[in-house]
């Protein structure tokens, strides 16, 4: 046994090592490096290259799990001024969500959310068919209705981690790109994370925010769950003329769209295939069968949409389809964040700056119970109450 | 390894110019059925373009195609030979192809109606071509500016000139050869602005020895251009395009000082560049290769590719001409027949002189890149201004910004930092002059930053207009 003090105790501030550079990983280690912090940021392979780089870029906070509200909400005030924090915008953009439902009985969990919506702020309002056929003349006739919400739209995913990360390093983070971890062990003092290449780092806190991956790396104790993988499929056309301001879902989750500043549709829908060995995915068969004819079916209008390009991503997803954030009560000071389910990119900010909150204080204002990385132990799954 | 099953070899050319033709010919002859995939309407490919019928009334093969007319037309009557013999499917791109788990490749399909569609084959030869290897310059990108390779489309498929007193600029035989076809068909070129030297063409002159006729042909086309009282700068570069009322003012500046030129339309080229994304998307490994200054699909010499069942043929390989890629889709459909145990008896021999005959090919072709070299140090100094991706919009200017904000490791990093190369091009047109601002930029050499990855679909695909039968 060391008969000194952790070296935690005698410094001023912990020293950081995170496993995994998206949108999570790279934007807590930003929030950490700016307060002082030392942080060293391991990635496998490039930052933002996984889901966080290349998913469809909502940026939403409308019909959210309830659970999920006062995170997304914390994140959207980081959000809307990346420009101030990062240096860079990321092309946000805030022309709101419509989230649309094809038949009567998908207006009922619209209309349960709008109150839920409203407590917590947000301008969200119900539209009739009729309002709809009003404001959307483009769209398809015989929808049921729609929910909107104000000041929700969509970033450039492939500038947050990045961004997030180019911060950081100016901040005086380390950030190390094509640097797999192959183990996180308990040390005398402190962590210890084993990078493949070999030497390691040594840390008083540890954040995982591997993702998909976030239990394939050795750790010296049991995970509460592991996350499924799955790889959206995403397509994009070649610019059209402008019509579709808000960021379009729908309650089924089967499609969702939005028209870049440059015109272009970019819409995902289906799942993509993923490589024997996990790492990779690539564009499905099935959803280029299926998911351009439901966008045509949304739009009848569309013209000759020439689909250029199509791609897929890996994201992770738990049981609930709500993410684990947070530390396990007999692994002080290594905390978990990961299985965003697909809907981690409007959270990633928040997240990362929670997580600095709870390692610098041990506290955050955001209520996190729902994400407890405990709670898969406890209970049999319970169904997420969000609208895809 | 032995075709043993009792179904018969299938196999899928994509491509119907020289090489996949002289493919598909040499499989018939071999008793099979090739599937023979072909994005034009009219076999021939580029080369040898066919003009809708009724404007074949007025221009003959032999102006067509000039001293090519005989290859053009015995392609014409092999074709018509095998039309009964093989699986055609004329106005069909393929826009994706992928392994599948019994080493079977399948091609998608999408027909000229937007039709989408799949086909599994034993075994792929991939011959689809090159389009034009565009170095930008400022002004490039205005109506009215065409590449070499789409001046010669309108002339040859057409029967249209893109301008009467167009000005031609870039380099390769490329240049020569539609100045001259513009001049004989009635035009006048108001320029002819080569970026090769005559002391690197004089260099080359030994290696071009390899295939005499053809480098004299080249020569008399510069002497005749210049008989005409055509100017003719060689060592210059076209600097910038303005427009004027009346077309366009091209500025020149290299060996023979400076000045403007102007002229109705302005066609640009510095060489082909392979159309290799089917190969990238199976797997493929690439390679850089210095003497053409471009990542290639690494074969051996028969045309198989580091994939088992994907071979390759004409200019997607290499950018060899059309002669040799006749050559080339000769040899991949004997590699094809060997593979599968289906060698015919005159194999060898045949072989041994179609593969003597390519190392000539491949001597000129070495000749011809001494003689016309990319001119990678053009990109490097670019202004700032000059529009490299037209589809997104992305200058020089934002690139060398992107690369020193953003430090990005390789090119595919500087594409998703920018969106260089996003649009409907897929890079085709940007993505060299991307990388080589990113070498340039980050003190690393072409080889060291990678080329754009290919994205599918690899050609664009329509939503469909009606909602499809569900299948299955």
């Amino acid at each position: 046994m060391s008969n000194v003090y952790p070296i935690s105790v005698l410094r001023s501030k912990p020293r950081i090592c995170i496993v995994g550079g998206g949108i999570v990983g790279s934007a807590a280690a930003f929030f950490l490096a700016a307060a002082g912090c030392p942080v060293t940021l391991l990635e496998r392979d490039t930052i933002g290259s996984k889901a966080s780089g290349v998913n469809f870029g909502g940026v939403r906070r409308h019909a959210r799990h309830p659970g999920e509200l006062p995170l997304s909400i914390k994140s959207h005030r980081i959000w809307v001024k990346l420009e101030e924090l990062i240096g860079h915008d990321c092309d946000l953009e805030t022309p709101g969500h419509l989230k649309l439902a094809l038949g009567e009985e998908e207006m009922a969990p619209l209309e349960a959310w709008l109150p839920v919506g409203r407590e917590h702020g947000l301008d969200a309002r119900l539209l009739s068919a009729r309002e709809l056929a009003e404001l959307y003349p483009w769209l398809a006739p015989g929808l049921a209705g729609a929910s909107y919400c104000a000041g929700d739209g969509f970033a450039n995913p492939r500038l947050v981690a990045p961004g997030f990360a180019r911060a950081a390093r100016e901040a005086g983070a380390l950030i190390r790109e094509g640097c797999p971890v192959s183990a996180i062990e308990k040390g005398l003092c402190g962590w210890v994370v084993r990078p493949e290449e070999g030497g390691e780092v040594v840390a008083d806190i540890v954040i995982n925010a591997t993702g998909a991956w976030a239990t394939t790396i050795r750790m010296d104790f049991s995970a509460p769950v592991s996350p499924a993988p799955a790889a959206p499929q995403m397509f994009v056309t070649e610019p059209m003329p402008m019509r579709i301001m808000p960021v379009l879902g729908l309650v089924s989750g089967d499609i969702y769209l939005r028209q870049s500043v440059r015109g272009n549709i970019i819409f995902g829908g289906g799942r993509g295939k993923i490589s024997a060995d996990g790492w990779r995915s690539s564009p499905g068969e099935t959803p280029f069968r299926e998911v351009p004819a439901i966008m045509r079916r949304l739009i009848p209008d569309l013209g000759q949409a020439l689909i250029i390009r199509s791609w897929t991503g890996i994201e992770g997803h738990t049981p609930d389809g709500l993410p684990v954030i947070g530390a396990c009560p007999d692994q002080d000071g290594l905390f978990q964040a990961w299985g965003f389910s697909g809907h981690g990119f409007q959270m990633g900010p928040g997240v990362g700056q929670c997580l600095s909150e709870l390692v610098l204080t041990g506290k955050t204002d955001i209520d996190l119970s729902a994400f407890d990385p405990t709670r898969f132990a406890h209970a049999a799954a319970r169904t997420g109450g969000g609208i895809h | 390894m032995a075709h043993t099953e009792t179904r018969p070899l299938c196999v899928a050319i994509v491509g119907a110019g020289p090489a996949g033709l002289r493919a598909a010919s040499t499989l018939v002859k071999a008793g099979l059925r090739p599937i023979l995939i072909n994005e034009a309407p009219e076999p021939g490919g580029q080369i040898y373009r066919r003009p809708p019928k009724a404007l074949l009334l007025f221009r003959s093969a032999k102006d067509l195609y000039g001293a090519d007319s005989h290859r053009a037309s015995a392609l014409d009557s092999a074709f018509d030979d095998m039309k009964e013999r093989i699986d055609y499917r004329p106005s069909t791109s393929v826009w994706n192809a992928t392994r599948r788990n019994d080493g079977r490749v399948r091609l998608h399909l999408c027909d000229a109606s937007g039709e989408v569609d799949t086909l599994d084959c034993d075994k792929v030869v991939l011959a689809t071509g090159a389009m034009d290897r565009i170095v930008p310059l400022p002004g490039w990108t205005e109506p009215g500016v065409w590449s070499l390779g789409g001046a010669q489309v309108m002339l040859k498929a057409q029967a249209q000139f893109v301008g009467r007193n167009p000005v031609f600029a870039g380099s390769g035989p490329l240049l020569y050869l539609v100045a001259w076809q513009y001049m004989k068909a009635g035009a006048t070129p108001a320029a002819v602005i080569d970026a090769s030297t005559f002391s690197a063409k004089l260099r080359a002159v030994p290696a071009m020895l390899a295939r005499s006729a053809v480098a004299f042909r080249g020569l008399r086309m510069a002497v005749a251009l210049r008989r005409r009282g055509i100017l003719v700068l060689e060592g210059c570069h076209a600097e910038r395009i303005d427009t004027t009322p009346t077309g366009f003012l091209v500025s020149w500046a290299g060996e023979q000082g400076s000045g403007d030129i102007s002229g109705d339309a302005v066609a640009i080229g510095h060489g082909l560049k392979p159309e290799q994304q089917l190969a990238e998307l199976l797997g493929c490994r690439l390679h850089f290769d210095p003497g053409a200054g471009q990542w290639l699909v690494e074969t051996d010499r028969d045309g198989r590719a580091s994939v088992p069942g994907v071979y390759l043929a004409g200019d997607m390989a290499m950018i060899r001409g059309a002669h040799a890629a006749e050559t080339a889709g000769e040899l991949s459909a004997l590699a094809v027949l060997a593979d599968a145990g289906l060698a015919p008896a005159y194999d060898g021999v045949r072989r041994i002189r179609l593969r003597r005959s390519m190392k000539r090919q491949d001597l000129f072709r070495k000749g011809l890149e001494a003689a016309f070299p990319f001119p990678s140090n053009r990109i490097e100094n670019l202004p700032d201004e000059t529009t490299v991706c037209r589809c997104e919009g992305v200058t020089a200017g934002d690139l060398r910004k992107a690369v020193a904000h953003w430090q990005p490791a390789d090119v595919n990093r500087l594409k998703a930092m920018t969106r260089c190369g996003m649009g409907r091009c897929q890079s085709r047109l940007c993505g060299e002059t991307a990388a080589a601002l990113l070498a340039a930029g980050s003190g690393r050499d072409r080889s060291e930053v990678g080329f754009v990855r290919s994205q599918i679909p690899v050609k664009p695909l329509p939503i469909p207009a009606r909602e499809r039968e569900t299948q299955r």
